[in-house]
């Protein structure tokens, strides 16, 4: 069934000796066994189960070519903004690479987002897997963090003020708010020194917090095993060899399915490099091809499309600290959903009208918010609103009565293959 | 030794280093979450700043920087001051109760000198610059409008004396630094000693 080293490399051969001399200090075969060619996934997964595969390649990406930016780049505030445009005329290659980087940043929360939309649809967070949701959830915070640390960099209007609207946040912290948002900035206002810090933890302690994460994900869900689109545990029934009857090996059967989606993505991801870098002004936005300037806000400050539905939150109310409060609340809340959701079942597929009603509720929610979050904050943007905050954090409010009284579907014993 | 008495003395061990690695950690914590803090050079540039205010006209307003914020200082007319007294619209905190100005400029005008408004510059809601608008009755703040400080980001309103409209995202009046008179004309920003009430 599964492809071991004994099936590649005759025994005996110089290769097969050398693998052995290998095994023998350091366990690669053992590794390579445990979570590629017998680390077994269930068979009917269908296309939404590549996008943590998708996100692992953008962090590669995003490694890649965010080393090479940092060599040209300078976190000086005089020289911040040139050396972008440094990066992007004169640098060899530098234009393709600092677009491969601001594509992948969209790129990233583009799979990151669709990859959780998956989980929830077919009960990914329950029981066992509860703290891969939460190691997830943490990746995910991470990289809210990080892609906001390195949207400063460019040192554009946007980048200037978007820093400014998002630090001072933390002054609406009774008590400690105001020394707090002075201890993150270094300074009096957003300055060379907050540039400075906020390029180091770019580059190096959020990205190594990011990749400690991402490999407790992976042993999390090598651990419990992956889910799949029927909610049912693979495990349960197992052939005389120990092997799920209903799994295959992660490589070579998996893998080859995700160098199918990972081309697919390179053409979609290159298509918008070379024809679209800016995405009309989603992926960069046009106010940050200005130079940041303290005593000019620009007209109109929209975050980049990723945060746009916390920032709606943000805006719902009439109050710094309650608007603060509710956009914590937004992500917080998904942290809990391993224990918000009361149902047994775990796919959509057998789960009730409700669930399915308040799952689509959410996320027209959420796309609802993210197009709000980009508008002005004037009617009726603003009574819709808040309207769509009401009902994102219903879902989660009324979760545990509503996935009580859920009326299910019988749940197959072995994995079906669906159309949907 | 017996076995048990050994394990004692290990647990004992492993306990004592735990707490004294523990102690040393956290202080050795401190000087690294203390290098975030304004250091000495962010400290001396946001020293005070002189302000000379002897061609400012009436009616008009000038900006300066002081620790990278804009201060405002506007010469209000007349008029000006009696919408400020009569107050124009429902305001959020009209007699300055919040603590954002200094003692002395927590009056009617939000001023030491009722005509010279000093102001930071800054939208008290997310850190946004409010602009000017000293125009009555604009198409775009409505008939009731007569003059003051409009947000472009939320659409916070401030009256003449920086006073913050009611319903407005912005929580606050707009900061007073502090500042005191070095001469008939001469304003220093950032330094208030010897000002009293």
């Amino acid at each position: 069934m599964s492809a071991t080293r004994s099936d590649i490399v005759a025994t005996g051969s110089k290769l097969s000796q050398f693998v052995d001399w290998i095994d023998a200090r350091f366990p690669m075969t053992k590794m390579l066994k445990e979570h590629a060619t017998e680390y077994y996934a269930a068979k009917n997964f269908n296309v939404l189960y590549v996008f943590g595969v998708l996100a692992m390649v953008v962090l590669v990406i995003q490694l890649v070519t965010g080393i090479f930016l940092t060599m040209s780049y300078k976190p000086s505030a005089d020289d911040a903004f040139a050396s972008v445009e440094y990066i992007m005329r004169d640098v060899e290659w530098g234009w393709l690479i600092r677009y491969m980087h601001s594509t992948g940043a969209s790129a990233f929360f583009i799979v990151v987002y669709i990859h959780m939309f998956r989980g929830m649809m077919y009960g990914s967070y329950k029981k066992p897997r509860e703290l891969l949701w939460i190691i997830g959830m943490l990746i995910y915070v991470t990289l809210m963090v990080e892609g906001f640390l390195g949207y400063l960099l460019p040192w554009g209007q946007m980048s200037y003020w978007g820093a400014q609207v998002i630090v001072s946040l933390f002054g609406a912290i009774p008590g400690v708010g105001e020394t707090l948002v002075e201890w993150i900035r270094g300074d009096y206002f957003i300055s060379d020194i907050t540039l400075n810090r906020f390029f180091a933890l770019h580059v190096a302690a959020v990205p190594l917090a990011l990749i400690m994460l991402v490999v407790m994900h992976i042993l999390a869900l090598h651990e419990t095993g992956s889910l799949n689109p029927d909610g049912i545990e693979i495990k349960e029934h197992k052939g005389s060899d120990g092997i799920p009857l209903d799994g295959i090996a992660f490589h070579p059967y998996l893998t080859a399915k995700d160098l199918v989606a990972i081309v697919i993505f390179f053409i979609a991801f290159s298509a918008v490099i070379f024809f679209a870098p800016e995405m009309g002004g989603y992926f960069l936005e046009p106010a940050n091809f200005e130079p940041a300037n303290q005593l000019k806000t620009p007209e109109h400050i929209a975050p980049i499309w990723y945060y746009t539905p916390f920032y709606a939150i943000l805006r719902a109310v009439p109050s710094k600290g309650f608007g603060a409060f509710l956009m914590a609340m937004a992500i917080v809340l998904l942290f809990f959903l391993p224990w918000l959701d009361r149902c047994k079942v775990k796919s959509i597929r057998y789960r009730g009208w409700t669930y399915k009603l308040a799952l689509t509720t959410f996320a027209v929610s959420f796309l609802v918010l993210g197009y709000l979050g980009l508008q002005p904050a004037v009617e009726p943007y603003k009574t819709f609103t808040q309207i769509f905050t009401v009902l994102y954090f219903s879902f989660f409010i009324f979760m545990p009565i509503y996935t009580r009284l859920e009326k299910t579907k019988p749940v197959p014993e072995r994995v079906t293959y669906h159309h949907e | 030794m017996s076995e048990k008495s050994g394990l004692n003395r290990r647990h004992f061990l492993t306990v004592a280093t735990s707490i004294a690695g523990t102690a040393g950690l956290a202080m050795t914590a401190v000087p690294f979450i203390a290098s975030f803090q304004p250091n000495a050079r962010a400290m001396a540039l946001g020293a005070p700043v002189e302000v000379d205010i002897s061609k400012l006209e009436v009616g008009a307003m000038v900006r300066v920087m002081w620790r990278g914020q804009p201060v405002w200082i506007l010469r209000r007319t007349p008029e000006m001051l009696k919408h400020v007294d009569e107050g124009s619209a429902p305001l959020a905190d009209p007699d300055s109760v919040e603590p954002n100005q200094p003692a002395y400029a927590q009056n009617e005008y939000r001023s030491i000198k009722p005509e010279i408004l000093v102001l930071i510059g800054v939208c008290t809601h997310l850190g946004c610059a409010p602009i000017e608008r000293f125009d009555i009755a604009p198409a775009d703040l409505g008939p009731d409008w007569v003059g003051g400080f409009y947000c472009p980001c939320h659409g916070s309103k401030f009256d003449l004396a920086g006073r913050v409209y009611a319903k407005v995202p912005a929580p606050t009046n707009m900061v007073v630094p502090p500042y005191r008179y070095l001469g008939e004309n001469l304003i220093i920003v950032g330094d208030d000693t010897g000002v009293t009430t």
